[in-house]
């Protein structure tokens, strides 16, 4: 087969490459473009380590064939901070000890942000239903809920 | 008393901003120029003879790397406490997904067609797949007798005390394997050249000991080995061993590639290839007074131990050592074993060995409860360790350890009276059952007995050309907060900020061996070895007349900096010496076997629905006595993650076997907790500080891991009105259990 | 990630009639794919059989939700999130936003399809109880046309269905019948999220008097395909909820489902539990008629 070409917006940049349309966004992520935050945790859907944002949506990355992704805007790890200054949600991470091994943290933060766009004052069940695709080993969780907390308390308006 | 500045507080994530960030860079996100990706040719049976290797068509074999048994210039072994561990099997193999042949290629999608190409015929042996049939002795599978090691501890004359009791209760306890489930799989990368030898660097939580395997496996000098621990995505044990086997491999790869060698394992092959935790079986007799006192204990613990020995007899030694429980045992003997089965070697995880034996004795205290009619907190009121007493192994405990108290404190923040009360009244009446448990339990910190003396750790502070200072030692960050505890150590005790110490890399040509990032003992004793080279460094330069009686950071870094510019370096080496007092038999298995026990009450609250036969965990409180609390943020992480971990081992975490092979080697099958499945958590900490300990610190890493399951068993069986003795606990054992005539779960004789 | 992309092709026509033509051109050559939470599992598994992918992601006629007096009809290739946040599925047909809610996680959520958890036709997936229990139809269409069969004939056997090598399943028709009606929907999983059903069970149903006016239940992950129980609620029309009638509907359901074994669950325990579950969803259902 042959590659095709294909562009998307990545973190506010516009990017092109020509690609098998086959070819995982979690791959073209990290191999391409050298966006190494996103991590493969299962390649089966479950973990949640690989998600970004498709169009303001929270979806695994590893699910995705980079045709699918042709046009849209991809919000990964690395564009959450502006620039020099974390993110409400990554700064809440950091204070409450949300991240231990951090492998999770990536796509926790993501699906933070995401929840909280949504939810800027969540419940703890939305809390809760907001990551529940995001597995961890390390926290237990609770670390977690609390820096989402702390991290509608300090507003997230981007 | 002191009031410190750092130690104490909740000082953050050493690595924490790239973390956040996405900019920690585990090994799969290096790559270097010229890289060939590693894979694994796997045994398909549990054991057999290697008749054939065929190397299939449509491959162009030529332009890959291949390497047999035959190719390792050293031993083939993985060299861990026994030599028993093949690194490629040769003639045989002993379990499913043995490694037999590696191939490296630069084609990483060529290279799993290769993988799949590769036929291996294999004449089929018998094989055994459980301690009863490894015990039965009818098929040897290692050694004479598929015994890989046996302890026994006695203390007192348990054969005299059946005699005096009012009750002798007996019971079987069982415990599943556990997969790690860290989300980062095994990964390295290994490069070598002739000039400088091998490197790997990996995830990974003891680089000393993959240099020590690699050495046996290269049969290069040791100088001529370098071992990187890189930024790791959790270990919990599973990279305690297991590096050395994928290290040696890319190693090998490399070796004969004269190119790096990249082996990074997807989930499955991560999954059903590396090692688990020991399943084992307890079987406790014990005879009480009508008073529920415990007269004697007669404890029969065995382990699984898979194919071959790795660190089943550390395992082992840790679970015999915990099978009392924090009680006091006038008599005691616990025989152990750990015996062979045909599955992937089982492995180092959190607990090592005192999950499975606690579980048991906690289980096994709520029969007793039950038996002799006292209420179980009752029970363990009447037997608790305190200052004076012995435990099983001898040890005399030296510190105030009030368990009734930490017991009081759980049952309070649990509001167990009330609600066990509630449950009682309304369970009848109710679909949804409500139940209440509680476990208590101990844990030992650092290696056992002689071990911390044999291990003989050095950790240093230095400071650099700049004036940075830094802590070196080979303990390694996985998430559980070394780089920031040890930091903390260090700013506290040569009075400058946090930030103005960093820690180096855990790379074996910088850092001295501090010792395995395992039982629990970074903390307490590479802490405290931190905490001395710290003063080293503080003395150093007082005595050169650079710093005076008290000083600013600043201050602080420019004497530092001024001594290295003078003398041309500034170090101070710590080693570890043991405290006094302290006395192990290796023979007898008696004594001190451990430096500090950190002690702790769980109490777990469940529903179970009826219609379902599923188990929520509602509510957690944990209760524990620490030594003393380092950084608040990080301990109070650790328990609640350990919790998780627990609740994991108790009500959802099966390994299925099919013939020594993990058949749910996938996340959607293999089921740890989520966000929606984790009950609130309290935590709680009590301290008494230790001298052994860096700033009166004990470990806490495992702990967390023995108390969630029989704390939730003990639950389930309140709510269920019936005792369940075997984890993992899923809704199909309890439907069965629930639907059939109930048969008495321990037998009592008056 | 066991699977070589190079070896993939992957086309993306730009409107359904594009990909309708292709699928009449050369049908069974092409694996149609949207959200991909299932063929991509496959895929990285090295699992998936197909090397020819039809993307149906872009396709904007697959995505229209319609509502009408009588009907609401949900376009194939709308999302499990899209189904949760639409307010005329929220009031009229609200287990499907239960359902919804139940399958995978939010990720998953926001690219799973309600077409493709149909037409996957794993008995154990969640949306198929409820659209058994709703009366679903099943707009199916081709380069040649469409047409319309009740969901309840859709599947033939495990994971055999009626669709024809040439065709899509175009939308989903929920007719607008059980307002005030009695509805229960339970799952039950290894845990509460991203959870494989062991059994799933979905039900609508009214009473007049006490009698059982009408009652429609369908069951997941207990047969090779999913279930309207129809010969159990045979046995419940016309007559009162009491201890004996809802004990002859349990033996109905007993021979009506036929569990297997499998890594998930066994069949003591399928068939315990969807027992359990009827039972719970028929005391509800008559505690229902008390609470007015």
């Amino acid at each position: 087969m042959s590659r095709d070409s294909f562009s998307l917006r990545i973190n506010g940049e516009y990017r092109k490459l020509e690609a098998y349309p086959m070819e995982r966004l979690l791959d073209v992520l990290r191999e391409r473009f050298g966006l190494t935050g996103t991590k493969e945790g299962c390649g089966e859907g479950e973990c949640g380590a690989c998600s970004v944002l498709i169009n303001g949506e929270l979806v695994n990355s590893c699910l995705v064939p980079i045709a699918q992704a042709n046009g849209t805007e991809i919000v990964t790890i690395e564009g959450v901070a502006d620039g020099e200054e974390l993110h409400p949600a990554q700064k809440a991470f950091l204070q409450c000890g949300g991240a231990q091994c951090g492998m999770c943290t990536p796509g926790m933060i993501v699906a933070t942000v995401h929840l909280l766009e949504k939810h800027p004052k969540p419940t703890i069940e939305q809390i809760r239903e907001g990551l529940n695709g995001n597995l961890c080993r390390c926290t237990g969780y609770m670390r977690i809920f609390e820096a989402v907390e702390k991290a509608a308390s300090l507003g997230t308006s981007r | 008393m002191q009031k410190e500045r750092i130690v104490g507080t909740s000082a953050l994530r050493k690595e924490g901003i790239a973390k956040v960030r996405g900019a920690a860079r585990y090994i799969d996100d290096t790559s270097f120029p010229d890289m060939l990706f590693g894979a694994t040719v796997r045994s398909t049976v549990p054991r057999g003879r290697i008749l054939d290797i065929q190397l299939g068509d449509g491959i162009p074999w030529d332009e890959f790397v291949i390497v047999s048994a035959e190719d390792i210039p050293g031993e083939n072994t993985i060299a861990l406490i026994n030599r028993d561990w093949p690194c490629l099997a040769e003639k045989f193999v002993n379990h499913p997904e043995e490694p037999i042949l590696l191939l490296a290629h630069s084609d990483r999608h060529l290279l799993t067609k290769a993988v799949a190409a590769v036929h291996i015929e294999y004449e089929v042996m018998p094989s055994i797949h459980s301690i009863e049939a490894s015990e039965k002795g009818d098929v040897v599978v290692w050694g004479d007798d598929n015994v890989f090691k046996k302890f026994q501890i006695e203390k007192g004359n348990v054969d005299l005390t059946w005699a005096d009791a009012d009750f002798i209760i007996e019971g079987e306890y069982t415990t599943g394997a556990q997969e790690h489930l860290y989300i980062e799989n095994n990964g390295v990368i290994a490069s070598f050249t002739p000039g400088e030898g091998l490197t790997v660097w990996g995830s990974m939580q003891c680089p000393f000991y993959v240099h020590k395997s690699l050495l046996a496996v290269s049969a290069l000098p040791e100088d001529k080995v370098r071992i990187i621990q890189v930024e790791t995505g959790g270990a919990f044990g599973g990279k305690e061993d297991y590096p050395s086997m994928i290290g040696a491999h890319a190693a090998l790869l490399a070796m004969k590639a004269q190119r790096p060698v990249k082996i990074v394992y997807d989930r499955m092959e991560d999954m059903v290839a590396t090692t688990k935790r020991h399943p084992s079986r307890t079987r406790i007799r014990t005879a009480v007074t009508k008073e529920g006192r415990l007269l004697g204990g007669d404890i029969e613990f065995t382990l699984d131990g898979g194919a071959y020995s790795t660190l089943s007899q550390t395992v082992l030694s840790r679970g015999t050592i915990h099978a009392g429980g924090p009680y006091f045992w006038p008599n005691i003997r616990v025989r152990s074993k750990a015996l062979a089965t045909n599955c992937p070697p089982h492995g180092a995880f959190r607990g090592f060995g005192a999950p499975q034996s606690l579980f048991a004795m906690e289980r096994h205290m709520d029969c007793v409860a039950n038996a002799i009619g006292l209420p179980p907190e009752e029970l363990r009121r009447r037997n608790f360790l305190r200052r004076g007493l012995t435990t099983a192994t001898g040890q005399e405990i030296r510190e105030d350890v009030d368990l009734n108290h930490l017991l009081s404190q759980a049952l309070k923040l649990s509001d167990y009276d009330s609600k066990r009360e509630r449950f009682e009244r309304e369970n009848p009446t109710t679909k949804k059952k409500k139940g209440i448990g509680l476990a208590a339990f101990l844990h030992g910190s650092g290696f056992t007995g002689s071990g911390e003396r044999y291990l003989n750790s050095v950790a240093a502070v230095d400071a650099t050309p700049e004036g940075g200072l830094r802590v070196l030692v080979s303990s390694t960050e996985f998430g559980q907060g070394t780089n920031t505890i040890l930091c903390q150590i260090a700013a506290e005790t040569l009075g400058i900020d946090y930030d103005a110490v960093e820690i180096a890399p855990p790379d074996t040509h910088i850092v001295p061996n501090s010792g395995p990032t395992v039982a629990s003992r970074t903390t307490m004793i590479v802490g405290k070895l931190v905490h001395s080279a710290a003063l080293g460094i503080k003395q150093t330069l007082q005595a050169s007349g650079l710093l005076g009686e008290a000083w600013t950071t600043e201050q602080f870094c420019a004497a530092a900096k001024a001594h290295v510019a003078k003398y041309g370096s500034l170090r101070s080496d710590s080693r570890y010496e043991a405290p006094p007092n302290v006395y192990w038999d290796d023979e007898k298995y008696s004594g001190d076997a451990y430096p500090a026990f950190a002690w702790a009450v769980y109490v777990a609250e469940v529903t179970l629905d009826t219609v379902s036969y599923s188990v929520t965990v509602d509510n957690f409180v944990a209760v524990q006595e620490v030594g003393r609390v380092l950084n608040p943020v990080l301990a109070t992480g650790q328990i609640e993650g350990g919790i998780a971990q627990g609740i994991g081992y108790a009500l959802y975490e099966k390994v299925q076997w099919q013939n020594g092979r993990m058949a749910n080697g996938q996340m959607t099958n293999y089921i740890i907790p989520t966000s929606q499945d984790i009950p609130p958590m309290q935590v709680h900490f009590e301290e008494l500080p230790v001298a052994s300990g860096a700033y009166g610190a004990k470990g806490i890493g495992e702990l967390p891991m023995d108390g969630p399951a029989p704390a939730i068993l003990n639950a389930v069986s309140f709510a269920a009105g019936k005792g369940f003795n075997s984890i993992p606990l899923m809704p199909e054992d309890i439907c069965d259990s629930l639907l059939v005539k109930p048969i008495p779960e321990e037998a009592v004789v008056a | 990630m066991r699977s070589n992309p190079a070896e993939y092709e992957f086309v993306s026509p730009s409107n359904l009639a594009g990909a309708l033509d292709l699928l009449h051109r050369e049908p069974g050559a092409w694996q149609p794919v949207a959200g991909g939470t299932e063929i991509m599992v496959q895929y990285s598994a090295g699992r998936l059989g197909a090397r020819r992918l039809l993307n149906l992601w872009n396709l904007r006629e697959l995505k229209e939700i319609v509502e009408s007096n009588d009907s609401l009809r949900i376009g194939g290739g709308c999302t499990f999130t899209q189904l949760r946040e639409r307010s005329a599925v929220q009031n009229h047909f609200p287990l499907l936003v239960t359902a919804a809610a139940w399958t995978g996680g939010i990720a998953n959520q926001n690219r799973a399809t309600i077409a493709g958890n149909i037409v996957n036709a794993s008995p154990a997936a969640d949306s198929p109880p409820v659209l058994l229990a709703y009366e679903a139809e099943l707009e199916l269409i081709s380069a040649t046309g469409t047409r319309r069969i009740p969901y309840s004939d859709f599947h033939l056997s495990y994971k055999k269905t009626v669709l024809q090598p040439n065709e899509l399943l175009l939308a989903i028709h929920l007719p607008k019948r059980f307002a005030g009606w009695f509805s229960y929907a339970q799952k039950t999983g290894a845990r509460n999220a991203q959870a494989i059903s062991k059994v799933c069970i979905a039900g609508v149903g009214k009473l007049r008097g006490n009698r059982v006016k009408a009652l429609n239940i369908g069951i997941g992950a207990v047969a090779p395909t999913p279930l309207r129980l129809r010969k159990t609620e045979q046995i419940l029309l016309g007559s009162p909820l009491t201890q004996k009638t809802m004990s002859e509907a349990v033996q109905a359901l007993e021979s009506e489902i036929s569990p297997i074994e499998d890594i998930r669950s066994s069949v003591a325990y399928r068939r315990q539990v969807a027992a359990n579950l009827l039972e719970d969803l028929l005391s509800s259902f008559s505690a229902s008629e008390q609470a007015g």
